[in-house]
């Protein structure tokens, strides 16, 4: 390789080389806000902000969800199969919503520790498989 | 590369001359359009009606099969630009610079359709259109930099140092390929994590799968054509003066 | 899939599905079409401007 050609080379890894380090320090600069949602592990430990809103993330337990008013108000309870937080909520839930479904609430704590919520998000896992599969592979797996 | 025997030195010399190059691509074009039409053809019959539904998603799922393979295009094509973007910057080569500055509407475009495809398949399964979570947050700043890529190419008049200041934006740009890639790794998002790369083996059926990668592979061919394309008016557009394109246009017209 | 009125109705997702199909496809059919009529066009400029100059 002809030197300029080679200076040139050098030259641009350096620049990538710089760039990616520059980018890894802001990333973890900015690591806390990047989290999109806190686990409910984290919130029963007091790791969430008090008072603020924030997102809290888990899967609905099994049979957990109750209407106590009869009314919009929904009542589940949240896991991340280590502690669990209990979310209110009212409004209109997503189509994916369901018990064992994994969901990212938004709203705040109330004094009593329950977690009440403005918006409801059904978050996927990452399987695709025909009902009969899904069917077929009952009972599930124990998670965790 | 003073080691690589000449033989090859001369073939790679012969692919990047210009008349070569457009001779070449005209002869390939037809190829190429047949087989993206056929793959095409037999990944949507395959996705939207020979592939099982979902039992989670129900039908809905089907956005997966031009929602993931565009949005692994938008990488692809990010990485190839900057690639090209480095050979132009160190060897100088003309067709390299070309393709830098042919490849990024192209990559615009994917992104553009991962995203909006992405937020049709959010509101009825996740509830929302758009948050700003880690993966759709990266992915929108790869749509501006593709942004930024073709409007500062089109701000520099002399199209050389435009493709210089074009190919070492492409390189900066670069950080955020991984970042992109292991946002649903590193960070608690809404948007699910990898199905088809994971390590193990894909969490998607079979029958499902394979539309997903028959499109996969439809969209690389279909960024040949459009790249072999876009790289003809270009290169058309900077040898207007030279020899090859006024014999050419003698011979056409 | 049984029916092609299912294949239309996309099991409540048609709209959804649709327009995600329908927007992709535009995009993509707009990359392909337009370096074509640029490059037709930019030969039929080139040629003209040949043209005056020889005369």
């Amino acid at each position: 390789m002809k030197p300029a050609r080679r200076n040139r080379l050098f030259l641009i890894l350096l620049m990538v080389a710089g760039v990616a380090t520059a980018a890894t320090f802001a990333l973890q600069a900015f690591n806390e806000n990047l989290m999109y949602f806190f686990s409910t592990t984290e919130v029963a430990e007091g790791k969430a902000p008090q008072g603020a809103k924030f997102r809290l993330g888990g899967m609905v337990v099994e049979g957990s969800i109750e209407r106590p008013d009869n009314g919009m108000m929904v009542r589940f309870v949240l896991t991340d199969y280590n502690k669990q937080v209990t979310v209110e909520y009212t409004g209109i839930l997503p189509d994916l919503f369901r018990e064992g479904q994994g969901i990212v609430a938004n709203g705040r704590l109330n004094d009593k520790g329950v977690f009440i919520a403005e918006e409801v998000l059904a978050k996927h896992d990452e399987n695709y498989m025909p009902p009969e599969v899904a069917d077929s592979l009952q009972p599930p797996e124990v998670q965790q | 590369m003073s080691f690589v025997p000449t033989p090859i030195s001369r073939f790679f010399h012969r692919m990047a001359s210009p008349p070569h190059f457009y001779s070449l691509t005209n002869k390939l074009l037809p190829w190429l359009m047949t087989i993206f039409i056929l793959l095409l053809g037999y990944g949507l019959y395959g996705g939207l009606y020979l592939a099982p539904t979902d039992y989670q998603q129900g039908d809905s799922y089907r956005i997966i099969y031009v929602h993931v393979p565009a949005a692994w295009m938008s990488l692809f094509i990010y990485v190839v630009m900057a690639m090209a973007g480095a050979i132009g910057l160190i060897w100088r080569i003309k067709l390299a610079e070309i393709m830098v500055i042919s490849s990024a509407p192209i990559g615009a475009s994917f992104t553009f359709i991962a995203l909006v495809t992405g937020a049709l398949w959010g509101k009825p399964m996740w509830g929302t259109w758009w948050v700003w979570d880690a993966r759709l947050t990266s992915e929108l700043i790869l749509l501006f930099l593709y942004l930024g890529i073709i409007s500062l190419y089109g701000a520099i008049e002399d199209k050389r140092r435009a493709s210089r200041a074009v190919s070492i934006l492409a390189l900066v740009g670069v950080v955020n390929i991984p970042i992109i890639h292991y946002s649903v790794e590193w960070w608690n998002t809404l948007h699910q994590g990898p199905t088809v790369t994971k390590i193990d083996k894909p969490s998607i059926h079979i029958d499902m799968l394979i539309p997903l990668l028959t499109m996969a592979i439809a969209f690389k061919f279909y960024y040949l054509i459009a790249l072999l394309q876009a790289a003809k008016v270009e290169l058309l557009r900077r040898e207007q003066n030279s020899q090859w394109v006024r014999s050419m246009l003698e011979t056409e017209t | 899939m049984n029916s092609f009125a299912e294949f239309i109705l996309m099991g409540g997702y048609a709209f959804y599905v649709w327009t995600a199909y329908g927007i992709a496809f535009i995009v993509l059919l707009v990359n392909l079409i337009m370096p074509v009529v640029q490059r037709k066009q930019f030969l039929r400029e080139l040629a003209l401007k040949q043209k005056r100059i020889r005369q």
